[in-house]
């Protein structure tokens, strides 16, 4: 049986790891590298970066952190923010990133998009999908920037257009919920996951294990993704993990006990 | 030596760090004399069927990957590069493969609540005993990332199986070719183990 995902993420600028990381005996605990280590040693099924430099001279940073950690950690690796050109995505590529996430430039040039499936093919095209909900109704609006503009486009119509255009995954994240450790926004989790036939990530929100597990039950979400718990050691991934098996998500074993 | 094939799909980067990392020594190459001289032979590859065909072709690669296979040495192929093992693909297609091993790729059919692509960790059952899962145990899960699997006309060649929404072949081995569909460079500790396995594998 699949397993469902467990996905921490990284926020890295210029090169380095924000919002800070609370790992106990890192060398520097601000090299996302280093963070990446903790999280494969734990069994984490999926590792994400999200590059918020916001100079383009420095873009090149993103691409030495994922060369670095291709070095060390021998599991996927998704990396978003910036991705911008072809080239873009071709360079994340072969500094060791399995699959690039789309955000902006997918609003502002949809074919994009296409382009990229068809260059590097549709498994390692990610498409981030930013929503708000629209006041007082059950729908939601795709925004860019971080939530401050709104692009007047539907989650749903959007979702299902970039599914059309060769994305071979969703990353959903709700801005309403984001950073605010109340839990996913199940309803809008659950309306792109059901729409959808690729499979779709939960993300924005959660605070506790229990948030991991509706987001999988009742966001029928494919993957999970968190940042906050994790880098703050509020919980571990094993801890998670435990917590989900025994309410009978399936999660993958450690694949280190795995070596007999 | 192990020669990782280099025919300008993709990132190899893993896989060859990978190796690496178990302590095998690598070249990243497209060089016939190269991969004739080498000990054991990869071929990784992500990105649709037939680009990866026509670059095999364009490379001059056909005839080293054959002369590899019936030189005995041990083949090892990942994703893209079990696949083009087969002798077609319905991937924007039909388009032709090596044709080594008879039988056909095919995409999963997408049922709710199914997706496709097939991204993430799952099983695989072993229909026998396999060297390269030698020191692994059995049903553990590896990373897929596919919406093609191989489907061979004889199914004997099956080293293992998966199952998502119907059972498909995730492996193969037949003579000194062995051919994964999930990534041993991205399964963490079990896929290290596999690729010490495949270097130390006489074929």
């Amino acid at each position: 049986m699949l397993t469902k995902r467990i996905i921490p993420c990284l926020d890295v600028k210029d090169g380095r790891v924000v919002k800070g990381v609370s790992f106990l005996n890192l060398r520097d605990a601000g090299d996302p590298v280093e963070a990446a280590v903790v999280y494969d040693r734990e069994g984490a099924d999926e590792l994400c970066f999200l590059d918020i430099t916001a100079s383009h001279e420095n873009r090149k940073t993103i691409l030495e952190v994922v060369e670095r950690t291709a070095a060390r950690v021998f599991m996927p690796v998704t990396v978003g923010g910036g991705v911008r050109m072809l080239d873009d995505v071709r360079n994340l590529l072969n500094a060791g990133a399995d699959k690039v996430s789309i955000n902006t430039a997918a609003v502002e040039r949809p074919e994009f998009v296409k382009e990229a499936a068809q260059r590097f093919g549709t498994q390692c095209i990610v498409v981030a999908i930013d929503a708000k909900r629209v006041a007082g109704a059950d729908r939601w609006d795709v925004f860019t920037h971080g939530g401050r503009r709104s692009t007047g486009l539907d989650v749903m119509d959007w979702a299902k257009r970039m599914e059309g255009y060769g994305a071979g995954e969703i990353l959903l994240t709700s801005m309403d919920q984001d950073g605010r450790q109340s839990g996913y926004d199940l309803a809008l989790t659950a309306a792109v996951s059901e729409w959808v036939s690729i499979p779709v990530i939960a993300s924005g929100g959660v605070g506790t294990l229990d948030h991991l597990y509706d987001g999988f039950v009742k966001g029928k979400a494919d993957a999970v993704l968190a940042a906050s718990i994790f880098h703050f050691r509020t919980y571990t991934i094993p801890q998670a993990k435990a917590y989900l098996r025994e309410r009978g998500i399936p999660v993958r074993l450690d694949s280190v006990g795995q070596i007999v | 030596m192990i020669a990782i094939i280099d025919y300008g799909m993709g990132n190899l980067r893993s896989v060859s760090k990978a190796f690496e990392a178990v302590g095998h020594q690598v070249v990243v190459t497209h060089n016939a004399k190269v991969i004739g001289n080498a000990s054991h032979v990869v071929l990784p590859g992500v990105g649709a069927f037939g680009d990866c065909m026509a670059n095999v072709e364009q490379y001059g690669l056909v005839e080293p990957i054959r002369a590899t296979i019936q030189s005995g040495k041990p083949f090892l192929g990942i994703c893209l590069g079990l696949q083009l093992l087969f002798t077609e693909s319905e991937e924007f297609g039909p388009h032709k493969g090596l044709d080594i091993i008879s039988g056909k790729v095919r995409r999963f059919v997408t049922s709710s609540p199914l997706k496709v692509p097939h991204i993430g960790w799952n099983q695989v059952h072993r229909q026998r005993a396999c060297p390269l899962l030698d020191g692994i145990a059995d049903e553990v899960e590896w990373y897929f990332v596919h919406s093609y699997f191989v489907d061979p006309s004889d199914q004997h060649v099956a080293a293992t199986t998966t199952t998502y929404g119907i059972p498909f072949v995730s492996s193969v081995w037949k003579d000194n070719i062995v051919a994964c569909q999930f990534h041993p460079e991205k399964s963490q500790a079990v896929g290290l183990q596999l690729i010490k396995n495949f270097g130390a594998w006489k074929g």
